[in-house]
This record gives structure tokens, sequence and C-alpha cells, in this order.
């Protein structure tokens, strides 16, 4: 089948055979490896995109399901040549460890973002349930996300005894 | 080169610094070996038993030979290689007979996924099934089925381990401290109990992935997500007979690891099919699925102990008693089995010891290191025992641990003696209990429990690891200057997320006195390019890479000052630097930069001096010695990093609910060097503790099939399992042979958390739970005295919770 979509504001048209996921379109026809496979069953949230203004995991969408649909994906978050604001408070606060959760972290806080522009830790914890990351613990993520929306909630740091 | 030099003195060391694969990873820029792809590439579907032990009377493959697209399918048949790090146990694919379920048969390499899974589909195996051995106590019993019937013709490390041809167990591990039976004689009060965890999965975010070219004049080009280079071409040499000069290991970035990729793993397979394939390079990536039941996962553990006592609660003996389930292979678990043994106490004084840990073969998935390497699944028990010991002799358990906790003077169980600057327990014991006010409740603890209805309870739990590696465990780090004067780093030790690079990186820039945007460390690593590293494990990678560091930057500086001397006509001691030049000390105008001699200087007419600026260390473990194979006497340890967890929690009685309020962790960590890298660990490693301790874990039916392979079944922790509350603190005690002072801590963050979180259950509802993970359930049975829920292996319970009444003190 034939599809068209958008992609970070570029338009692709390509064949797609009707059970490729929208992740292994992305990856494979698009070249777009940013975006993760962390189970391939809708689980840990790795491969979480925007689509439509909605996070989604993309192994459970169809690519030709995405026909017509406008994506957000990892590679389109940085503005030109400078991180995102997102990006630049994971930066600052640690929140990336092996970074294979990375993208579809971002992509979730984007979508929290756009609703709630003034989460508290308990609504950024909601929002990133779904996105596995088994190296730091989310509290460094939380701690981004609240460091960027200047939340006043106390920001952990490691102390001495 | 360690000197203890005050934090004013340090410019970056101690320092916030950020870390140096942000960007990459941040971006989706950073490339891991799932993103990766060759030219002509090929990719892989495994035919799988679902036996957990068989014959293999036949396995037919001509009608997958001959499908669409199939450039190659293997059978164990055909492959004689064996392969294994310390006792070489294991086929490449099942050969003769499959030992647990999901292990791999055959192989099917195709131009498309979905070519090679029709393929594999079409593979016929004739199968004949066996009863098989799943629970590790039954497989001591002399009537059970051999898992390895063939172990006494098996190759091993024989300095270190004690394999037992013709029963199940692949290794016995001994110690002998003092005189035990005069130590129990002599208690007051003897306990005994016994505890038990499942196995579990690690879960790297990115499923095992490796790519291989099996190219002309057996010349092997290998991609993989591995944590260690050169221990993968090691063991791949090793296997298939060839020269370490034809074999190229090459890691980019890693999707985690936590032990797990710490040896070697799918890389074999991938090579007999790139080779049968005629060179095309050859891919494979576990299904997340396979990562459960095909890779290896971390051991379950039975643990007993008996303990003596004094009337004033010192402990006088200890007899212990570790029976290790290492599944169908032995890979790194004979060697968790070593490490628990000499550690197997926690970090107390023990005057008189006896241990036996026993690696035993099942026919279930095989077990590996984990994130902790055993001290994970031991300190929970010796963290509940030290728990139960202390009720029931009616001693507040904090004092009867800061009664036995190890002290300068102390003498281990190997006959260590531990000393001023050996790390600070008591310091971590007490400033953990004091964080969550251990002992009694606050005003608003005591009105939010009458609020909620839910009891809250508070416990403490200790902690102890040492780098579990060979004597004479060595590594280099080898620094070049580019022409601008900026200074790459090569080492083989990987960063998979730990943040070791960050630290690196500060600690040359600290030692060159050069700016921090000026030092580059190379993420991707190369046997070709990088210096020799052992393994990336052990909490062993900032002490032994960190000094490395120093060492090379000190080689380079003392290179560039040769040739500044030259150049300066000044003699070297003179001679001093800045971040961009080398200078005459008592005539600063006279200088040279370093981007003019980086790649060697040239004079006013031409002629050039000195040559490439380039700056070696090597650092190698210093004054440690095998183990007496009888006594356990010996020195193991580079370095010991002590720990505690403070708990609070809160429990609902009546349904077993329980939620953690809040979690402080102490690690005496010698000098903390990022500390946002430690507290990132601290935490990571915490939940990852957390996770074992509330939910995760094996689940088997009577045949041996895993019922839980999939994160639907077998939960890990989201942001919604935190603690409400999250203290992480340092004590630094620095660690002479440290870099700056700094030990590891990479695994001890999980160590003991879910004792301290069985300890706090307890101090809030008595239930006295000696089985993890503790599941709502299992608390709820535990309050109840309940016969534990029959579900880890349905046909022999290793049981979940329940108070023992006959444990209890004798007078």
């Amino acid at each position: 089948m034939r599809i068209k979509l958008t992609v970070n504001g570029l338009i692709y048209e390509r064949d797609c055979i009707e059970h490729k996921t929208l992740l292994r379109f992305l990856r494979e026809d698009l070249g777009l490896m940013g975006t993760k496979e962390g189970c391939g069953m809708g689980e840990c949230g790795a491969c979480t995109v925007i689509m439509n203004g909605r996070a989604v995991n993309s192994c459970m969408v169809l690519a030709v399901e995405a026909d017509g649909a406008s994506i957000r994906t990892i590679e389109g978050e940085a503005e030109g040549p400078s991180l995102s604001d997102i990006q630049r408070a994971f930066e600052r606060n640690h929140a990336v460890q092996c970074g294979f959760c990375t993208a579809g972290m971002v992509m979730s806080v984007k979508e929290l973002l756009a609703e709630h522009p003034k989460p508290s830790a308990d609504q950024v914890k909601e929002a990133i349930e779904g996105n596995f990351c088994r190296c730091t613990g989310y509290t460094q993520i939380v701690e981004a996300v609240l460091d960027l929306t200047g939340s006043p909630e106390k920001k952990g740091e490691l102390e001495h005894v | 080169m360690f000197d203890d030099m005050s934090p004013d003195d340090l410019e970056y060391v101690g320092k916030k610094a950020g870390r140096p694969d942000m960007l990459e990873k941040l971006t989706g820029e950073a490339t891991f070996v799932s993103d990766m792809s060759l030219p002509g590439m090929l990719h892989v579907q495994l035919k799988k038993s679902p036996y957990a032990r068989a014959r293999i009377k036949g396995v037919d493959v001509s009608k997958a030979a001959a499908m669409p697209g199939v450039r190659a399918v293997v059978t164990g048949d055909e492959l004689d290689y064996h392969i294994g790090l310390y006792i070489v146990d294991k086929y490449i694919l099942a050969k003769g007979e499959v030992r647990h379920y999901g292990e791999a048969v055959a192989a099917v390499a195709a131009e498309t996924i979905e070519q090679a899974r029709a393929a594999v589909e079409a593979i016929e195996v004739d199968y004949e099934p066996l009863a098989p051995v799943l629970h590790h106590m039954d497989a001591l019993k002399p009537d059970a089925p051999l898992v390895h019937p063939d172990l006494g013709t098996y190759s091993y490390i024989e300095a270190v381990f004690t394999p037992k041809p013709g029963t199940n167990i692949a290794n016995h591990t001994k110690l002998r401290k003092g005189d035990v039976e005069k130590g129990f004689a002599e208690s007051t009060y003897v306990v005994e109990r016994e505890y038990s965890c499942p196995s579990v999965q690690h879960v790297p975010m990115e499923t095992h992935v490796a790519i291989v070219q099996w190219g002309r004049g057996d010349k092997v080009s290998i991609w993989t997500s591995a944590q260690s280079p050169f221990t993968v071409r090691n063991l791949f040499c090793h296997a298939f007979g060839l020269p370490h000069i034809n074999v190229r290991v090459q890691i980019p970035y890693v999707g985690g690891g936590f032990g797990g990729k710490a040896g070697i793993g799918v890389e074999p397979l991938c090579a007999v099919l790139s080779r049968k394939a005629g060179g095309k390079p050859v891919k494979f990536q576990a299904s997340r699925e396979e990562e459960f039941s095909l890779l290896p996962c971390r051991s379950a553990l039975t643990y007993r102990i008996k303990t003596g006592v004094s009337a004033e609660g010192k402990i006088l003996a200890q007899h212990m008693t570790m029976y290790w389930d290492s599944g169908a292979y032995a890979d790194y678990a004979v060697n968790v089995t070593r490490a628990s043994g000499y550690s197997a106490s926690g970090p107390y004084e023990i005057p008189n010891a006896w241990i036996d840990a026993y690696t035993i073969y099942t026919n279930k998935p095989y077990g590996t290191a984990y994130r902790g390497f055993g001290h994970v699944e031991f300190h929970w028990a010796v963290e509940r025992h030290m728990e139960l010991v202390a009720t029931a002799i009616g001693m507040d358990p904090l004092a009867f641990r800061l009664k036995n906790a190890l002290r300068p003077g102390s003498v281990t169980l190997t006959g260590e003696k531990i000393v001023e600057h050996t790390g600070d327990v008591v310091k971590c014991i007490e400033e953990a209990a004091r964080r969550v006010g251990y002992g009694q409740l606050t005003e608003a603890e005591k009105a939010r429990e009458k609020q909620t209805g839910w009891k809250i309870g508070k416990g403490v739990a200790a902690l102890q690891k040492a780098p579990a590696m060979p004597s004479y465990t060595a590594t280099a780090v080898v620094l070049k200057m580019n022409e601008d004067g900026s200074v790459l780093v090569n080492l083989a030790l990987t960063d998979y997320g730990q943040g070791t690079y960050a630290s690196i990186r500060q600690i040359v820039a600290e030692r060159l006195g050069f700016p921090i945007e000026k030092i580059k460390v190379a993420f991707e690593n190369d046997t070709d390019r990088d210096p020799y590293d052992w393994q990336t494990v052990a909490s062993k990678g900032l002490l032994l890479s960190g000094n490395a560091a120093i060492l090379a930057a000190e080689d380079l500086l003392k290179n560039a000052y040769a040739v500044a001397a030259e150049v300066l006509h000044a003699n070297p001691r003179d001679l001093a630097h800045d971040g961009t030049r080398v200078f005459v000390r008592h005539r600063a105008d006279q200088g040279v930069s370093f981007a003019s001699m980086a790649v060697g200087f040239a004079l006013p007419n031409g002629s050039g001096v000195g040559g490439p600026l380039i700056g070696v260390g090597r650092y190698i473990a210093q004054g440690l010695s095998n183990l007496n194979k009888e006594t356990g006497e010996g020195n193991p340890a580079l370095d010991w990093t002590f720990g505690a967890h403070g708990m609070v929690v809160e429990v609902n009685e009546e349904t077993g609910e329980y939620r953690v309020l809040k979690i402080a962790s102490i690690y005496d960590v010698g000098r903390a060097i990022n500390p946002d890298i430690v507290r990132g660990q601290a935490i990571g490693g915490m939940m990852q503790g957390l996770g074992t301790a509330i939910c995760e874990g094996y689940i088997y039916d009577q045949q041996g099939r895993l019922l839980n392979p999939s994160f639907t079944d077998n939960k890990i922790p989201t942001a919604k399992d935190l603690p409400l509350e999250v203290e992480c603190a340092v004590v630094e005690t620095p660690q002479v042979d440290g870099p700056y002072g700094a030990r590891g801590v990479g695994e001890h963050s999980m160590i003991s958390v879910a004792a301290a979180l069985g300890n706090a259950i307890q101090k809030a509802t008595g239930a006295e739970i000696t089985h993890m993970p503790m599941r709502f359930e299992d608390v709820w049975r535990a309050i109840r005295d309940k016969e534990p829920i029959d579900n880890w292996i349905t046909k022999s319970p290793i049981g979940s919770c329940r108070s023992v009444p006959e444990a209890r003190p004798r007078s």
C-alpha cells in the first residue's frame, strides 16, 4: 500500500507492506534509528513517538495506520544545531545513562508538557510510567522535567556525611 | 599519585561535570548495534527447545534450507566448539541433548527476518523428552539426573574452581576460619534459618545483539552489544582456535548490561552462520522473550545460616551453606559462588566461620553475572538473618549490627585485616538509621498511621562488596594529543551507561591541568585500536582505569616536557605548564604551546623535535592472591565498598499491600569523583534492587517451561514505583590506592535493598519473610503464618514466606 505521512515536518511517500509496524517503517524505510525497540509488545515504551499530538508505542501502530498522520520522533526534537529545552534539561540533570530508553522518554515528556506545562512530580511519574528505564531509577528524569518547568519541588543532591 | 588532596585543590574531581555522551544519546544519533546494518547482511532466527530436558534424536533442516532467501542453516551436530568462561561446558547450539527450555537447537540466516522466521518454522526436531531436574535442591539428591554427565571431561580453571564429576555440582567453594564447634559450644543462643530468592532477569533495554562477518583468511569482524571487548575476543579465539590477530571486536553504544553482557554471548552463533553463508555479515538480535529464556539470568539461591551468639550479642560462630542454582551452564555462576563464599557474612566480623558454597546445575536457563555478583542475593539472606537473630535474642537489630560490624582491627573471613582506610561501615549504618529516624515514629508518622490505618515500619540493612576478579586483573589507558592540543582518551573499559567515562574525563583533565572541554573519551571500543582491559565488571573500572588514566596523564606530560626542554633549552625540572603551554618557571614568557608539540615540533629552520605526543598508563591490581581451596584464606579484595540502606515502609495488614515511604542509601565511596553520577548509580541500583524485592522473578511450570518471559508477566519497576522520598549520601574515607581516593560503587546500590524492605515490613507487622520477592500476597500470607504459595516451580516450592517457629532461641 502507498502511504504518505509527515515526519518531523518532512513529507515522506513510500510503498509499505500492510503488516509493517510504524516502528519498523521509521527505522528501516526512513532510516530514523533514534526510536528504539525494547520489547516489540507495547510494554516498555522505548519506541514512543508522537503521532498527531499523542504519544504512542510505535511498535503497536501499523505504518499504514499512520497514513496521513503527522509524526514527531527524537530526530526532530533538537532545534537546529542546539538541543531543545527538554533535551537540555535531561542533560543538566543527568537523566540519561545507557540512552536506549531516552528517545521514548523524551517523547512522553513532550506530550506531557504540551498538556500540562507545570506538572507535579506525580504527573511526571504518571506520564512516564509506560517508559521503562533500567538504568536511572527515574529520579533524575523526573527532576529534569521539574527543573525545566521551574517547579518549586526540591531537587535531590548527593550529600556528604 | 593517590595523594589525599583537599577538595579546594581540585578543579574537576569531586565537582559537577557533564557526561560526554549526552548529545549523541539525547538526539538519537548514538548508534547501537541494534541500529547497525551492513551491505548484504543476513538476519537470524532460532529454533528453540520447548522442553527443559530432552534427547535430540534428529533435526531435519532440509525443507528450511531450500526456502527462499535462506543462506545458511546450522544445527548443533555440525558444531564441535565448546564455550565457557571458567568451566568450558556449553555448545553454541544444543548437541545431543537440550538442557533448558528455550535453548537454541538450530539457526537460520536469511536475507530477511521474515524468511528466516518461515524457515525456522519448517525445521523439524525429533525430541525424546527426559525428566528434568528443576530445583537446585533436588539436583543434589543421589538419584537426580545429571545435567552434565561429562563434567569430568570439561576443562576449567583449576587454581580457583572445584567441580564434582558424577554430580550436578559445578563448583564447591570452601572457607574455614577458626573453630566453629567451639564457637557454637560457647554461644548462649543458636539461631538457624533458611532464605531464598528466585532467578531474575537483568533486563537491559537493548537485548543482546551482534553482527559478525567471517571473512576470507578466517579474519573475523564482530560488532556486539557487550561489556568486555577483549573477553569476547579471547573466548571467541579459544572456542574457534583462531589467532587473536584474526579477530576484531567493536562495541559501539550499548543499551545497558548489568552483568548480562559481561562475557561472550551470541557472537559465536552469528560467526558460524556467517562462515557457512560464505562470509556475509550476519546479525542476530534477541527478542525480549529470548532475553529471558535463551540468554542468561541471575542464579536462584537457597542460603542456610546457623549463628551462635554470646549473651552480650556478639556473634561467636556462623555456619553458612549456599546453594546456587546455576541452571544448565556454569558461565559466571561458578565465580558468583566463589565471590559470595568469601564475602558470605556481609560486613560483620565472624571469629569462627564454616562456609560451603555450591554451584548446582539444573535444567533451567543459566545464571551469570548480575550487578552485585551474588551479593544482592546473599545479603538478602544475611541481612534478614541479622534481623531475625536480633529479634530472637531480644536485642535491637541496629544495636546487634553495630556490635558485630567490621571495624579497624577486624579480620575478614579470608583473613584480611580491616584498617582505617578500608572504609567505614559503622558510619554508613548509623547515618542510614539516622536519616530514617530508626527506632521510633515521628508525630507526623503516627498521625499518618492513624489516618490511613496502615502500619509504618523502619528497617536498616548494611552491605559490602569487593570486585570479584582475577588477582592480577589489569588495564591500560592511552592518551593521544591532537594537533590543537586537545587530548583523546582510549580505553577498553566500556561505558554502557554507568558514567565511568565522565569520571575518567574529569580525572584526566585534573591530572593534566587542562580545561575539561579539551578532553574527549572515545566511546566506540575496538580491540584493534584500544589498549587491553580485562572486563567491564565488578565495580573495578573506576579504580583500575582511573589509576591508569592518572599514569597516562603523567606520562603524556613527561613526554611533552622532554620536547619542551629541548626546544626551550631548559632543564625539565624547571618547567611548568598550564592548559595550553609548557613554560620555564623562572621566565614564564619563555614557553612552547602543547599544540605546537602535539604531532612533532618544528624548529624555526624547519627541522623536527619530538613526535606525536602520547601518554600510556598501565595498572594492575596489587597484592591480591588466590584463595586456599581448603580454607579460603587469601587476599581477594582490591577494595571493599561498604554501605547501608535505611527504609521506611507502610503496610496494610488487611491486604498485605505496602508502599515505600523513604529510602536513605549511604556508601563509603572513598571520594565521589562526579557526585551526580554517583547519585545516578545509587538510585538506579536501588530501584533495580527494589524491583527484585517487590515483584521480579522467573516462574516455571512442572515441566520446566518458563511461564513469564515477558514484561506482561515479569514486571520491572516503573516511575510510579519510586519511594516517596529518596536520599543518597556518601561517606568519604579515601582509598589509599584509589584514583583521588575513589573506590567503586556501581553494583553496591542494588545490594541489601530487599533486606531493608523485609526488615521494615517485619518492624511494621512482625511478618518474618525469608523468600524474595515480597509480593503483596506474600506479605499477607507471612502476616498470617500461612504456607507459601507454591508457584515458583510449581512442583517443588521454594516457598515465599512464613514464620518458622522451630527457629527460636536455645538457651
